[in-house]
């Protein structure tokens, strides 16, 4: 989920973000007044299209869609239950076109521009005094900083079973805390060094 | 360009360094000396990242104490571990960060962040989000995103001690190749054997100030096990 992007030079590679971005909201908007199956059909036909002009090769989009088999079979299981086959079908169609549609914006789009058009996005918010470059920067320090820490919870479990200990969440949320207070010290120091406080007043 | 005039530094109430006065003109100068002997709390001085709880560091004239900020811009700081260092998503964006805090244009920054990937043989990577690099490559693009502020000095917190024989060799000739001044804080005696001033640390004291040809066998000596 963090790292989707995938380097392209396709069209909807060069198309802006903003618009990309958009184009999502709206469709997730519109699909949900749309009911006639051949409508959604054809939508999500046209999204499949989308990923083979992006150069994405097909089978990634199942790659996609794999670890959502479950939810997706539960839920449509329970709309047949409760609404009928005609109306299980339509939610299903429409939630599957929205997710490849919503993967296929990540992985054509890098992760700065997506943050850099919701930082322009939010530049309304500025007359409640929000800082929208500073929005930005900590969205992208947490996307930076969210892998580190699973990668120390891992070191950390890792080592606990080598010396017997099995899951513990308090065994393991302890040292956690103190790694990533050590952690958060350091990338201040760093901040700092990288000249952060160059922009302190800006 | 740096000076240290009766600096003493301490955590709380320890002292860690005790009356260092040097004056370091030479432009590869490195720190050895045993672990806790003070030799990071002595590169942090550099830079004003501490501050010296006696004394005064003087970089270029400018006092660390009142000018951290034109001081951090003259002096570059690379960690020992890159992971704390490299605090954006991915590689571009990361070498772009503390050039978009400069105020520069994004057309400069795009080229600018273009040549030092190409420098550093990180173009390939440029969208690579950094926790999917490899040890040596994190430590290149550390490396390359403060070279890209264009420091005057770099300062080096044990550069090479988590990488593998070939990483540290190519960390090694990218140090040895700088036209900048260096201050290199190691334990890797290769690395210095060719630089121009060694000081060696213990318990807080600079107990041997000269060339490596005199100054490692005087490392040697002092951890030799008794
Ligand atoms: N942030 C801190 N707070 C308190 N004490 C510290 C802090 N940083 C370092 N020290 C202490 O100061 C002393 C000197 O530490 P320093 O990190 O400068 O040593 P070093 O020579 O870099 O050691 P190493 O070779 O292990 O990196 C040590 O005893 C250490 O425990
Ligand atoms: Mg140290």
């Amino acid at each position: 989920m963090l790292s989707l992007y995938r380097p392209g030079t396709s069209a909807l590679h060069r198309l802006p973000v903003g618009a990309k971005l958009i184009v999502l909201l709206l469709s997730g908007i519109g699909l949900f007044f749309v009911t006639n199956p051949f409508v959604l059909g054809g939508t999500l036909l046209v999204v499949v299209g989308l990923w083979c002009l992006a150069g994405i090769p097909l089978l990634e989009l199942l790659r996609q869609l794999r670890p959502l088999l479950l939810v997706l079979t539960l839920l449509g299981v329970a709309q047949v239950l409760l609404l009928g086959w005609a109306s299980a079908f339509a939610v299903l169609l429409r939630l599957i076109t929205l997710i490849l549609l919503a993967t296929l914006v990540t992985m054509t789009s890098r992760t700065e521009d997506m943050i850099s058009a919701l930082e322009r996005a939010a530049s309304p918010l500025r007359v409640f005094g929000l800082r929208p470059h500073r929005i930005a920067f900590v969205l992208s320090l947490t996307l930076r900083f969210i892998p580190l820490i699973k990668e120390k919870a891992d070191e950390i479990r890792a080592a606990q079973r080598a010396r017997g200990v099995e899951r513990s969440s308090l065994a393991l949320l302890l040292p956690l805390l103190v790694k990533v207070l050590r952690m958060a010290d350091h990338i201040a120091e760093a901040l700092d060094a990288r000249g952060l406080d160059d922009a302190r007043d800006r | 360009m740096f000076l240290f005039e009766d600096v003493e530094h301490g955590y709380d109430e320890r002292r860690v360094l005790h009356g260092i006065s040097v004056e370091l003109t030479e432009r590869r100068i490195a720190v050895i000396g045993a672990n806790g002997s003070g030799k990071s709390t002595f590169a942090r001085l550099l830079n004003g990242l501490q501050v010296p709880t006696a004394g005064r560091v003087l970089v270029d004239g400018l006092d660390t104490r009142t000018e951290g900020r034109a001081v951090r811009r003259k002096v570059g700081f690379v960690f020992q571990d890159p992971d704390v260092q490299i605090v954006m998503p991915t590689v571009a964006e990361d070498v772009a960060f503390g050039l978009k805090h400069r105020g520069l244009s994004k057309k400069d920054i795009a080229a600018r962040v273009a040549g030092v990937l190409a420098e550093h043989g990180l173009t390939e990577l440029r969208d690579r989000p950094a926790h999917l690099l490899s040890g040596g490559e994190k430590q290149r693009l550390a490396i390359a995103a403060v070279l890209a502020l264009e420091p005057e000095c770099v300062v080096f917190d044990e550069p090479t001690t988590m990488l593998d024989l070939r990483n540290k060799r190519r960390t090694t000739k990218v140090i040895a190749e700088l036209p900048h001044q260096v201050v290199v804080v190691s334990h890797d005696l290769d690395l210095l054997s060719d630089f121009d001033r060694v000081l060696v640390f213990d318990g807080g004291r600079i107990v041997e100030d000269s060339a490596p040809a005199r100054a490692i066998p005087a490392y040697l000596d002092l951890m030799a096990p008794c």
